[in-house]
């Protein structure tokens, strides 16, 4: 039984994270159809702002404020110059956003070196609760809570709200959209910026359990995008239900089978694909 | 049609230059080929190492042996197919004297037959894998840092006679490195009375050990984890926040100077065993560290000592010949011939195979002036890298594996 409930929280937390990855790539790989490969080093890049700013001011919150800032104004610069002028077309996207994510990777590499280096997460985040035989280390518990907060924020933001429903329109009809007086435009610099966001407050996140190193980026990128293909492109819905699903699945494929980890993860991965190809919640 | 004969051109000028290079080489620097990872997750390490190299050489007025050095840097990036053409392109373009450098054993293992085919002294500080020394060895390499279970052997004795651990756990990185470090801990610490329980094997780009921590048995004496890089910085905080009270011990590299100004508290108490600690006390490391600190402003790893080392090491070997390396031969038989009382890790020299018989030193991170440091608890003076095995012996076992040592009390 313990060994039960300390699996399940351990792949929630995994897969919390997860969500606040693969969020951010599923709006804009649903909304916008980019590929975007420079997805990784958002969240590589977030963690490395976060590790300045924090070394600067040791303050762990205004790290994430300020990861967030600058994450979001890469995202838009790199849309703006680019991204934008390449709607539908898959094959320049994926070469953009791959090159930009090799040239980040070095750039990361000149500034901040290849030492591998952990963020410091303030005391009160840090050390484990005990119930009973089980440890619920605190940092996960609140890796587990930004994800409910995003989760619900993003919900409210686009069922609730009007900037919500252009984006929605945006998604199913761009053209219309546009024809009906909403500023596409607008609209889809705020996705692709706030995607970014996202990507890089996952980043700071992590750098408090995973470390921020060089190579982080291409290590937790394919993770996201199986969530993203699993859950339904563009479905915020599906991106939460892909990433508890990954995170347990990785979790007790390596707990239960530790030789097939890989298998476990990927078998029903190809199961769901085969039987849902737009994945649980997307649309075709 | 003037792109095609500016490409001939091009091609003509690289021949030209080429076969001028080859003359000039003659009487020309000693020109060094440095093959390290200089982008990709290895970076770093590259860095350290190529670092180390070149220290030696600012220290000693870029020469060895009297003559100019040149020293041509290569990026491996972690590829071997990479790792090869390079190679070709030092010894065939560059008409490279000796190379060295290397991170990855698997890199090693691809690179030393070529070394026997160009007949070119290749040099390995870091590359690990037992069997480049032991089972398969080349007669144009050697290593000049360690093999993977040599600091191993001497650990698990000292983990069951000294510090009376009677069962261990461990946790380990799932590849041919993980394996020879666990294999030569297993081996000798079941042989003086304890017993492994347990061994669980991570992927190597395991970020989140949480499901492994889960299953780790608690009925144990210690932990013993074999760590790399970035997985050295997360385990022991993984660890920690786990709840798990056992006492950590684990592979060189899961504590090594690569990744402790990263690690905080939870490293503490961390014991280990390697060929180098940078708070070794000697006059020579302590002026290494000095001055290696001052230059790169952080402390130096194995890689960078190592690598320091091998830019001695070739000096003192092309002295000994007076300074001609161009023949090849002769350099190879005093390569292998050398030997240094007084490197920042101590004594050093060859045995036959090729590896070098070092001190091992357990260590134990403690903290110094808000620092974490490996303070050296024990010392295995002149450990061979078959401990006190006999060679012959020792090779007839097969190479330590995943399931070599079987685990009899799992």
């Amino acid at each position: 039984m313990e060994f039960w409930v300390g699996q399940v929280f351990n792949g929630i937390s995994y897969g919390a994270l997860l969500f606040l990855l693969a969020g951010g790539l599923s709006l804009i790989f649903g909304m916008m159809r980019i590929v975007n490969m420079t997805h990784g080093s958002y969240y590589l890049l977030g963690g490395y702002v976060a590790l300045t700013v924090i070394s600067r001011v040791s303050n762990f919150w205004l790290g994430i404020l300020g990861a967030a800032l600058v994450i979001a104004l890469i995202g838009i610069g790199e849309w703006n110059a680019f991204l934008k002028r390449l709607g539908g077309q898959e094959l320049g996207q994926v070469l953009t956003t791959m090159g930009f994510a090799l040239i980040f990777q070095d750039l990361a590499l000149v500034i901040w070196g290849g030492d591998p280096y952990t963020i410091r997460v303030p005391a009160y985040l840090s050390g484990t609760w005990q119930v009973g035989n089980l440890f619920f280390p605190i940092y996960r518990v609140f890796i587990i809570g930004v994800a409910i907060v995003i989760a619900v924020a993003l919900w409210l933001v686009l069922e609730r709200t009007r900037i919500g429903a252009m984006m929605r329109a945006t998604v199913d009809d761009a053209e219309m959209a546009r024809g009906v007086g909403v500023n596409v435009y607008l609209i889809s610099m705020a996705v692709f910026s706030m995607g970014a966001v996202l990507a890089a407050l996952a980043g700071v996140v992590a750098g408090g359990f995973l470390g921020v190193a060089p190579g982080g980026d291409f290590e937790i990128l394919p993770y996201a995008f199986v969530v993203v293909i699993v859950g339904g492109m563009g479905s915020l819905k599906g991106a939460l239900v892909g990433s508890l699903m990954v995170g347990l699945l990785d979790n007790f494929g390596k707990a239960l089978f530790p030789e097939l980890s890989y298998f476990t993860l990927f078998a029903p991965m190809a199961a769901i694909l085969a039987v849902r190809p737009t994945g649980l919640f997307g649309r075709a | 049609m003037a792109r095609k004969l500016l490409v001939i051109a091009l091609i003509a000028g690289v021949l030209v230059g080429g076969m001028f290079g080859a003359t000039d080489a003659q009487k020309g620097p000693i020109k060094v080929g440095f093959l390290a990872p200089m982008t990709g997750g290895g970076a770093q390490i590259g860095k350290d190492m190529t670092n180390g190299f070149q220290m030696w050489l600012d220290e000693n007025g870029g020469k060895i042996a009297g003559r100019q050095v040149e020293v041509i840097i290569e990026d491996t990036q972690g590829q071997p197919q990479v790792a090869l053409t390079k190679f070709r392109k030092l010894v065939e373009n560059d008409k490279i004297h000796v190379a060295t450098g290397i991170l990855f054993a698997h890199i090693g293992y691809a690179l030393a037959p070529k070394a026997d085919e160009y007949k070119i002294p290749l040099i390995y500080p870091v590359a690990a894998a037992d069997d480049l020394t032991q089972r398969k060895p080349s007669k144009w390499v050697f290593r000049t840092g360690w093999s993977s279970s040599q600091p191993s052997h001497p650990f698990g004795e000292y983990a069951a006679k000294t510090l009376k651990y009677k069962r261990i756990a461990t946790i380990g990185i799932d590849y041919a490195f993980g394996w020879e470090v666990i294999g030569g801990f297993q081996k000798t610490f079941e042989e003086n009375g304890g017993q492994i329980v347990q061994k669980l094997w991570a992927p190597l780009n395991t970020s989140d050990f949480a499901p492994y921590l889960s299953q780790l048995r608690r009925d144990v004496d210690a932990v013993f984890s074999m760590m790399v890089t970035i997985s050295s910085l997360r385990f022991p905080k993984q660890y920690q926040d786990a709840g798990i009270k056992i006492p950590l011990i684990g592979a060189g590299t899961s504590f090594d100077e690569f990744v402790l100004p990263s690690l905080g508290d939870e490293a503490l108490g961390g014991t280990s065993a390697l060929i180098y600690s940078a708070a070794l006390d000697n006059p020579v490391n302590k002026k290494f560290v000095v001055e290696y600190r001052k230059k790169f402003g952080k402390v130096p790893s194995y890689y960078s000592e190592t690598c320091y080392t091998t830019a001695r090491w070739i000096n003192e070997a092309a002295k000994g010949i007076g300074g001609d390396v161009e023949d090849r031969e002769k350099f190879l038989a005093a390569l292998r011939k050398v030997e240094l009382p007084d490197t920042p890790r101590g004594p050093v020299k060859l045995d036959t195979y090729g590896n070098p018989i070092q001190n091992v030193y357990i260590r134990k991170v403690e903290k110094k002036d808000g620092e974490l440091w490996n303070t050296v608890i024990h010392t295995y003076p002149a450990v061979s890298q078959f401990w006190k095995y006999k060679p012959d012996e020792f090779l007839k076992q097969p190479v330590y594996d995943r399931n070599f040592p079987p685990c009899k009390h799992c």
